[in-house]
């Protein structure tokens, strides 16, 4: 059987000095797999993302990503692992205004070498691939490569994250609240696009939000609240 | 390399904050030069007032009083010293030769000096020059002849062959003048970058000429008056003189003869080393002259607290930023070497434009300073002095820079990956 991507296992997490935020006893996503969590504000969204972009280290469990476990990593070596595997999409304003929308797409192959790599494998250049990826996201005007992040509109926006999170094939995409800014139209065929693009990278995709509506899309979906031990007895 | 095209990026996004700032510390840097500059040039230019003079003598008052009036033309001499005086010394043997100047009246500001014209050939400042007519000869026989500083010259366009009219006392403004006996221009000085480019010379039987029919301070009136004509026909032969400078065949001598002087039973004397009065001078302003460097260093570090305030207030609304940063790779450090870097741009773009606002402003002042206080402030790349103001600068720039960085490590420890509205 294949290696799960992602494999918690008696997950706990609490701040310093708090009762246990994320009590988790299994989760996994597997390769290729598109998966909805359903996690409302306050449901230790954050932190579970925290925790899988190896910036938070569990009290205790283990957090596998790719088989790795990430609490035996040092700081540094998370960081790297995070950004050499794993994709994001934010909410929105993910994009850093200041820099040209090529130069937004391309941010992680200047901080991942092997990111980098794989960009100019699979499409020749790092500028192919991110031309590329904009233009299977709708993106296809090459004049806009050049134009300032926040010129953009917001669902446009939302593509060139989405195309950032992408570029180099990361194994996994976290997608957080993408769609949140999005209307209605525009969302699903963004949630569309989003899953031909991760088949196409082969990418798996954790894809976190509120709206129950958007569920039906994915091919699994799960709810943090009941996933979340700890979570329980509050709403009890 | 790419996180200072972040840094650079991020800062012209922010550019009107980030412009203001450098301009903070351009001014702060620029003043800091040229306080330094006109402090160094000061310092040079002031010890090459007058060089080869072992002795300056004048009546008994203070030894900065006396090298005051007889060299820098600022103040008044207390007392004349009497004629006779001077002629004792000008004859002693071991002296070489005797420069007797009289001084008390001026023209348009600029004061006016009753010498002979020993004073052309023995007079030196700077390196052991010597002075130099760029123009016409010394004055001669001729009581009414005068030879310009060469800044008098240019700054009230004066030629050979002009007639000008000296004024009494050293005000500004003169309410009384000489103008029953005008002067005529003779010579022009090359220029010296001293004292001595701002005054007007006059022989003694000049001086005294102009004086001959004054009593008690004020001119005669109607019958009293004696005309330029008939002042060339008198004796002209002062009684007085206002100081006198002495060169010594030997060095050795300078001492016994300074304690001769101060001694001398038929008037009281002053004499005095001209370069140790001018340390003690020099000492005086020292004093100003490092609170001018005080001062400006503490205003490089009010424009580089502007900075760590500009830098620190944009913090908060760039955590975004920084967890976007975070979550395409960008590790804690990488945070931190990007506000550094942030500090250092801002810093090196006030310090480029600093040296920038100095040359300009040396180029468009340098006239102006050279005419009205004698100073020359040349347009020559920074010294090694400055150089290391700079480099002193840049590095508390970067200590600077290393607070918002380091709270920017923490925050972004702390924020991680989710994103702050």
């Amino acid at each position: 059987m294949n290696q799960p991507l992602i494999e918690l296992h008696d997950l706990v997490f609490a701040w310093p000095g708090q009762a246990p935020l994320l009590e988790i006893p299994a989760f996994r996503l597997e390769p290729g797999e598109a998966l909805f969590l359903k996690g409302p504000s306050g449901s230790g969204k954050t932190t579970l993302l925290g925790l899988l972009g190896g910036v938070n280290r569990p009290g205790q469990g283990s957090i596998r990503l790719l088989g790795q476990d990430l609490a035996s990593l040092g700081q540094g070596a998370r960081d790297r692992f995070r950004v050499d595997h794993t994709g994001y999409i934010f909410q929105q304003f993910n994009l850093l205004p200041f820099l040209s929308v090529r130069e937004n797409v391309e941010l992680p192959c200047r901080f991942s070498k092997s990111r980098a790599a794989r960009a100019a494998q699979r499409h020749g250049s790092i500028d192919q691939a991110a031309a590329q990826l904009l233009a299977h996201l709708g993106l296809d005007d090459p004049t806009l490569l050049a134009r300032r992040a926040d010129s953009l509109s917001i669902g446009q926006q939302q593509r060139v994250a989405a195309a950032r999170a992408l570029i180099g094939q990361p194994e996994l995409v976290i997608a957080d609240e993408p769609t949140s800014a999005l209307d209605a139209d525009t969302r699903e065929a963004f949630i569309r696009l989003l899953f031909d693009e991760c088949r196409d990278a082969g990418a798996s995709l954790l894809f976190v939000s509120h709206d129950q509506s958007l569920a039906p899309l994915f091919d699994r979906h799960l709810s943090l609240a009941e996933l979340n031990r700890a979570a329980k007895p509050r709403e009890a | 390399m790419y996180l200072l095209r972040l840094a650079l990026a991020s800062l012209a996004n922010r550019r009107f904050t980030a412009l203001l700032t450098a301009f903070a510390i351009a001014l702060s840097v620029c003043l800091l030069l040229a306080v330094e500059r006109v402090r160094t040039e000061a310092r040079a230019s002031f010890a090459s007032t007058i060089s080869g003079t072992d002795l300056i003598v004048g009546a008994r008052s203070g030894s900065v009083n006396l090298l005051l009036y007889s060299v820098f033309r600022i103040g008044n001499a207390t007392n004349n010293i009497r004629w006779d005086s001077y002629q004792h010394y000008a004859s002693d043997p071991r002296v070489k030769w005797a420069i007797p100047i009289s001084l008390g009246d001026s023209h348009r500001g600029y004061r006016v000096m009753g010498t002979t014209t020993d004073y052309f050939s023995h007079y030196q400042f700077g390196r052991r020059q010597h002075l130099a007519l760029d123009q016409g000869r010394a004055f001669a026989d001729d009581p009414f002849e005068v030879v310009l500083g060469a800044e008098v010259a240019e700054a009230l366009h004066y030629k050979l062959g002009d007639k000008l009219v000296l004024a009494h006392g050293v005000a500004a403004i003169s309410l009384v003048k000489h103008d029953d006996k005008p002067f005529t221009v003779v010579g022009v000085l090359e220029r010296t970058g001293t004292p001595v480019d701002r005054t007007l010379h006059i022989s003694l039987a000049g001086m005294e000429a102009i004086h001959i029919d004054w009593h008690n301070g004020v001119p005669a009136r109607g019958a009293g008056r004696i005309s330029a004509e008939q002042a060339r026909t008198m004796d002209l032969q002062p009684a007085a003189i206002t100081a006198f400078m002495l060169g010594l065949n030997s060095k050795i001598a300078t001492f016994s003869l300074q304690r001769e002087i101060n001694e001398y039973r038929a008037e009281p004397l002053l004499a005095i080393l001209p370069g140790v009065a001018l340390q003690e001078l020099w000492s005086l302003m020292g004093t100003a002259e490092q609170a001018l460097f005080v001062v400006s260093l503490f205003v490089v570090l009010t424009g580089l607290i502007g900075m760590l305030t500009a830098i620190l207030t944009s913090l908060n609304e760039r955590r975004r930023e920084m967890a976007i940063l975070r979550s395409v790779g960008a590790r804690p450090w990488h945070i931190a070497g990007l506000l550094v870097l942030e500090a250092l741009a801002l810093a090196l773009a006030g310090i480029a434009a600093g040296l920038g606002l100095l040359y300009a402003g040396i180029a468009l002042a340098q006239g102006y300073v050279q005419a009205n206080y004698g100073l020359y402030l040349p347009l020559a790349w920074p010294s090694a002095h400055e150089w290391t103001l700079l480099a002193i600068i840049l590095g508390a720039a970067l200590l600077m820079g290393s607070v918002p960085a380091w709270r920017a490590y923490r925050q972004s420890l702390a924020d991680g990956l989710s994103i702050h509205l």
